[in-house]
């Protein structure tokens, strides 16, 4: 994938600034190359995945991906996180299609130790990787990602696994590991409404990293239940300014 | 063979700590039984790690139960006046920058200088790390709510944790089955008793040397 820098060397994270509209899911993540790294938002509750995005991406034949994300498909086929306790579609379906080579989250394995996930499987034989990140760092990680910064220095971590390897400093007394910023080449989001601008809002518990990971991608595919036109979202309410997005899709009612 | 208390009163007896006011993010599990029993007259911010500060109780009917309404261990809330919503770097961004003030964590084990690891185990190989490091770290007190000891019997309060840490001393109160144990930088106090239960009982299922408080007292249920 070509890459582009702005005049201060720092690469240009998006594509221009009005969003194309997608037909459908299927067209809208068709160009997702072998080895592409995936942010994929949400929390792990139905109403928080990209549902139909992913279905569209699990259906391509596309290998060695590394996706970023809370979970690797910890909770969905269990239907923890839906109401009625009904199974909804998380990144299992792209792992369970071997589409996956590596994944960077916080929530590896199945919510219940004795129905293990395709992840924990993969990982078992060898067949997966995986960087374990504590939640609120991986939220920082990619919040300094999308606001252009190197990485930070947190206190979560220290003395555990998650410092092996890694810069520390002491700050105010306290010792503090140094912690990357993450950006990657798309994201897959879940938004309620988009206008034409690209600018979103959300639904209740619906923004967790479906709000932060679209400003630190290359290309922020968004699925929204509405679409409507520019001026007709209130600006006063807008969380997610529409230059983050680069593509909407509208999914006929919800999934989920 | 002495009674042990139930998940429930080992919630509740963790609930009698937070204070008017309080800023509380409860962990799956045994703490969040402890919503349901916050003491009369106290007002508790309840806090998820997806996103929702001031939150309400489960929904007694179904069909008040909505898909963008669930908290961080998947149960539906109502929604309570003052409630609010925003995403993950706020959200976690409250935990670190100290802006909870109480989380109840569940433990796998808990040593004498309150370490705790609760997000794996060996033979399992693998674990979710998710929040509760960021909680441990982050939270200004941990409450730790655990059962004394394992299915096989052997003590969880250990002098040093033997599976991955979660966070390095982070807790400063556990609540078992069995007492009540607060940190201290002498050692652990034993605070309460259940009830049938004496120290020697406690002391004989915990590893490290208990320290008996002058006022230890029974657990009132």
């Amino acid at each position: 994938m070509p890459r582009t820098y702005n005049y201060y060397g720092m690469e240009v994270l998006s594509e221009m600034g009005i969003p194309t509209i997608y037909k459908s899911p299927e067209e809208a993540v068709a160009d997702i190359p072998d080895g592409a790294s995936v942010m994929i938002g949400g929390f792990g509750h139905a109403v928080d995945k990209p549902q139909a995005l992913l279905k569209a991406l699990a259906n391509r034949s596309v290998k060695n991906l590394t996706i970023i994300s809370n979970s690797a498909g910890a909770a969905g086929a269990l239907g923890i996180g839906s109401l009625g306790g009904k199974p909804f579609i998380d990144e299992e379906v792209l792992i369970k299609n071997g589409l996956v080579r590596k994944a960077v989250c916080s929530v590896p394995a199945s919510l219940v130790i004795s129905k293990p996930n395709a992840f924990e499987r993969l990982y078992r034989e060898g067949k997966i990787e995986l960087e374990y990140v504590p939640q609120g760092t991986l939220a920082e990680r990619i919040r300094a990602g999308g606001a252009g910064l190197g990485g930070f220095y947190t206190p979560t971590g220290v003395g555990t696994l998650i410092e092996e390897g890694k810069e520390t400093r002491v700050i105010g007394g306290r010792k503090m590991v140094f912690e990357a910023a993450l950006k990657a080449d798309y994201a897959l989001i879940r938004a309620y409404k988009a206008d034409t601008r690209g600018n979103l809002i959300f639904r209740g518990i619906m923004r967790a990293f479906n709000a932060i990971m679209p400003q630190a991608v290359k290309t922020a595919i968004v699925e929204v239940e509405e679409m409507v036109e520019a001026g007709e979202l209130d600006p006063e309410v807008i969380v997610t300014p529409g230059i983050f997005v680069d593509r909407i899709v509208r999914i006929p009612g919800r999934e989920g | 063979m002495k009674e042990r208390l139930s998940r429930e009163v080992i919630a509740l007896r963790a609930a009698r700590e937070f204070p008017d006011g309080a800023v509380v993010n409860l962990g799956g599990g045994i703490p969040s039984l402890a919503a349901n029993f916050v003491p009369e007259g106290r007002r508790v911010i309840f806090h998820a790690e997806n996103g929702v500060l001031g939150f309400g109780p489960i929904p007694s009917r179904e069909s008040e139960e909505k898909d963008h309404m669930l908290g961080a261990n998947g149960a539906p809330f109502i929604a309570l006046p003052g409630m609010c919503f925003f995403h993950h770097a706020d959200s976690f961004g409250m935990i670190r920058g100290g802006h909870i003030d109480i989380t109840v964590l569940g433990a796998l084990q808990v040593s004498e200088e309150g370490d705790l690891a609760n997000w794996t185990f060996p033979k399992r190989g693998l674990g979710n790390i998710g929040g509760g490091m960021d909680l441990a770290f982050g939270c200004r007190k941990v409450i730790a709510t655990m059962q004394h000891t394992s299915p096989e019997g052997e003590p969880k309060i250990l002098k040093k944790c033997t599976y991955p840490l979660t966070a390095p001393r982070c807790v400063s109160l556990v609540v078992t089955d069995i007492a009540v144990i607060e940190v201290s930088e002498a050692g652990l106090v034993l605070k309460e008793v259940a009830p049938g239960w004496t120290e020697g009982d406690v002391q004989a299922l915990t590893e490290p040397k208990l320290i008996i408080d002058k006022n230890m007292k029974e657990i009132e249920l």
